[in-house]
């Protein structure tokens, strides 16, 4: 993806509503043909960042370019671009058609012309024969797709999609997460999506940039995201993750690093960066292993008692209080019908190997 | 249907207690019956209004050929379309204003605006009939517009009812869909046009329909600020009943009557027939 041009380009950008800075110094650079999400929590900027690239609202500072053309001075309804919006915004008293065919009539497009592409965008989401029906006449993931289609049917070169599976329930959003993804494939159009949801990112994204206060935290593809995160918040806001602070307190061989935590003794973990002072230890749930007895040797292992299990389906998690003080949450994959599962108050070790122990700075 | 008669009444069957029913059938009687009776009696074959004599269209035919009544009767009509017309125009242009900014004294501008509906009338009729004896608002003009001040007058208290229904189907507009069309390429008049009047049509209607009834019927103020040769119906029923209450009278109402009946009926109609489309959900 890095090696096709860039479509977007954010630089500096900040969007401030009184004293709130919704917006606050954001850099980003999004390739042709990109599916890029913007996760965060609510209340980050991601939908003031969005509006910002449609043109509803204009940065307080920065810059924003598209086609490596500077916006500041062109109007929503001449940028190349186009929006799903968070409520779908399908015309109520407009048919399926007419919602489509919305954004063509208005560029005043021949009407043979109209009706072709219409036809053909509804198919492309699966809505051919709906063409008569009113919005009230359908359901939320019907409306979705108009709101799509009608987008879609402008040919934009860059898509933003605002949250537009969170009104959907579960199996519903998954199956339009699917779609969604393989529409962008076929018609090549960059996608910018806003999401609060991580497992939507992840599945769906290209590359992530996660935002916290109107900061873009990190940007990465999803498993780089997940596996090495480069902070404690985004460590924390993807996915489970077991974390406790620690001073360092030398290296070894140079690339080892001496931790100690206040409540799990010395640690020495793989990692080639120099580091000093106070950091972060964490590991992923799915990277921990429980036994009845103490780990190899290669393993950090602690003895504790076993003080919740929570089933999840496919998997239980087991929260375990380790002797020594913290709290360890591991995630047990349920293989058979009959996997056993460790009870309450179950006296087991748990553990891990140092190398899938990540070290984040503040 | 008569499986539904034969299921036991729920707590909130109302409509199928018969106490309920009853003073319903009531309600309507003490509502109705005197509109019923006015028109009944506008056949009636009698010089007074209180014996039934037998039926007959003589009166109707009497309100017609009196001229002075029908002058009445148009210059009404007349009055009411144009107050209609414009202070749907304003009414819609105020609603909007208020909704879409924000400016410094909104809030006294909006219940400034509101004044016209919570004012007595009598006030309203004196200062009207002070304002424009005091501009020297000439008289004697040839129709329609010896109708002008009668006509600003309707405006200035009708036109804030018309904000006040309009404002309040805004309240319930989804902003994301004028941002979708603009999206789409539409501009600003555009995205009002498609979008902002479809969403606007019944509280429209129901505006108009409100401007012009209030018109139509209004006594107090047009009775101050009416000549001579400006005569409007209620006026002209009022001159008309101080010797004594006729059939002619009950004829002529019964015309108006119908008349508001004809338009209420349509623009009911025409909003139930829009009303699928700009009633639908504005939000997911
Ligand atoms: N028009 C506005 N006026 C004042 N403050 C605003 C405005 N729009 C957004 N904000 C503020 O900016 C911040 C970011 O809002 P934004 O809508 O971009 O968040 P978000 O990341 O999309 O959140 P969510 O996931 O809840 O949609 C919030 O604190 C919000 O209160
Ligand atoms: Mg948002």
């Amino acid at each position: 993806m890095a090696d096709r041009p860039v479509i977007l380009q954010i630089k500096q950008v900040v969007k401030n509503f009184g004293n709130v800075y919704a917006v606050n110094g954001v850099n980003l650079n999004i390739h042709e043909g990109e599916f890029f999400a913007l996760l965060g929590p609510s209340g980050c900027g991601k939908t003031t960042l969005l509006r910002m690239l449609a043109g509803f609202e204009f940065p307080s500072e920065g810059s924003i370019k598209i086609d490596g053309k500077e916006t500041r001075d062109i109007p929503p309804n001449q940028r190349p671009v186009n929006m799903v919006f968070q409520s779908y915004a399908v015309f109520p008293h407009m048919t399926v058609f007419d919602n489509v065919a919305y954004g063509l009539k208005v560029a005043k497009t021949p009407r043979e012309e109209v009706k072709k592409r219409v036809q053909d965008a509804l198919a492309l989401v699966k809505l051919d024969g709906y063409d008569l029906r009113k919005p009230d006449q359908l359901s939320g993931g019907q409306r979705q797709r108009v709101a799509l289609a009608r987008a879609l049917v402008k040919r934009p070169r860059v898509l933003l999609l605002d949250e537009p599976l969170s009104a959907l329930d579960a199996k519903l959003r998954e199956a339009m997460q699917l779609e969604l993804v393989k529409l962008q494939k076929a018609v090549g159009i960059t996608f910018v999506i806003v999401t609060h949801d991580q497992d939507e990112a992840l599945s769906m994204a290209d590359r992530i940039a996660v935002m916290e206060n109107g900061v873009v935290r990190q940007v990465a593809p999803p498993g780089e995201l997940y596996e090495s995160p480069n902070c404690r918040f985004v460590a924390d806001f993807i996915g489970r993750m077991n974390l406790f602070s620690g001073i360092v307190e030398g290296q070894e061989d140079g690339s080892k690093l001496v931790v100690s935590t206040e409540l799990l003794g010395k640690l020495t973990i793989p990692h080639i960066e120099k580091l000093s002072g106070k950091l972060h230890l964490a590991v992923r749930p799915e990277k921990l292993r429980i036994s009845s007895e103490i780990l190899p040797s290669a393993h950090f292992s602690f003895p504790g008692e076993v003080d919740a299990v929570v089933y999840h389906g496919s998997e239980s998690h087991v929260y375990l209080k380790t002797d020594a003080g913290p709290l360890l949450c591991a995630t047990l994959t349920n293989l058979s019908r009959s996997s056993v599962r460790p009870e309450k108050g179950e006296r087991l070790w748990i553990g891990w190997a140092p190398e899938d122990t990540l070290v984040l700075s503040e | 249907m008569s499986v539904r008669s034969n299921n036991p009444i729920g707590p909130l069957d109302y409509t199928r207690r018969t106490w309920m029913r009853l003073v319903l059938l009531g309600t309507f009687i003490f509502l109705y019956a005197p509109t019923v009776t006015l028109v009944a009696f506008s056949f009636n074959d009698s010089r007074r209004n209180i014996v039934w004599r037998g039926f007959t269209f003589k009166y109707y035919e009497k309100a017609w050929n009196n001229s002075s009544l029908v002058e009445a009767f148009a210059n009404s009509l007349t009055i009411a379309f144009l107050s209609t017309l414009i202070s749907v125009i304003l009414g819609t242009m105020t609603a909007i204003l208020l909704w879409r900014f924000r400016f410094p004294g909104k809030a006294g501008y909006e219940g400034a605006m509101s004044l016209p509906i919570v004012i007595p009338e009598i006030c309203m009729g004196v200062a009207m009939l002070a304002f424009f004896s005091r501009i020297g608002w000439p008289s004697g003009l040839p129709w329609p517009l010896n109708l002008g001040a009668i006509t600003i007058a309707h405006i200035s208290f009708s036109f804030p009812f018309v904000t006040v229904v309009v404002r309040a189907r805004l309240a319930s507009f989804n902003r994301e869909l004028e941002e979708a069309a603009k999206d789409l390429g539409a501009g600003e008049w555009q995205a009002f046009k498609d979008i902002l009047i479809p969403h606007m049509r019944p509280g429209l209607i129901a505006g108009a329909l409100l401007a012009f009834t209030l018109s139509l019927d209004d006594f107090v103020i047009t009775f101050f600020t009416s000549g001579p040769d400006t005569i409007t119906f209620p006026i002209k029923i009022y001159s008309m009943i101080r010797f004594s209450v006729t059939p002619e009278v009950n004829a002529a109402s019964a015309v108006l009557i119908a008349i508001t009946l004809v338009m209420t009926t349509f623009a009911l109609w025409f909003q139930s027939r829009s009303g699928g489309q700009s009633g639908g959900r504005a939000h997911g």
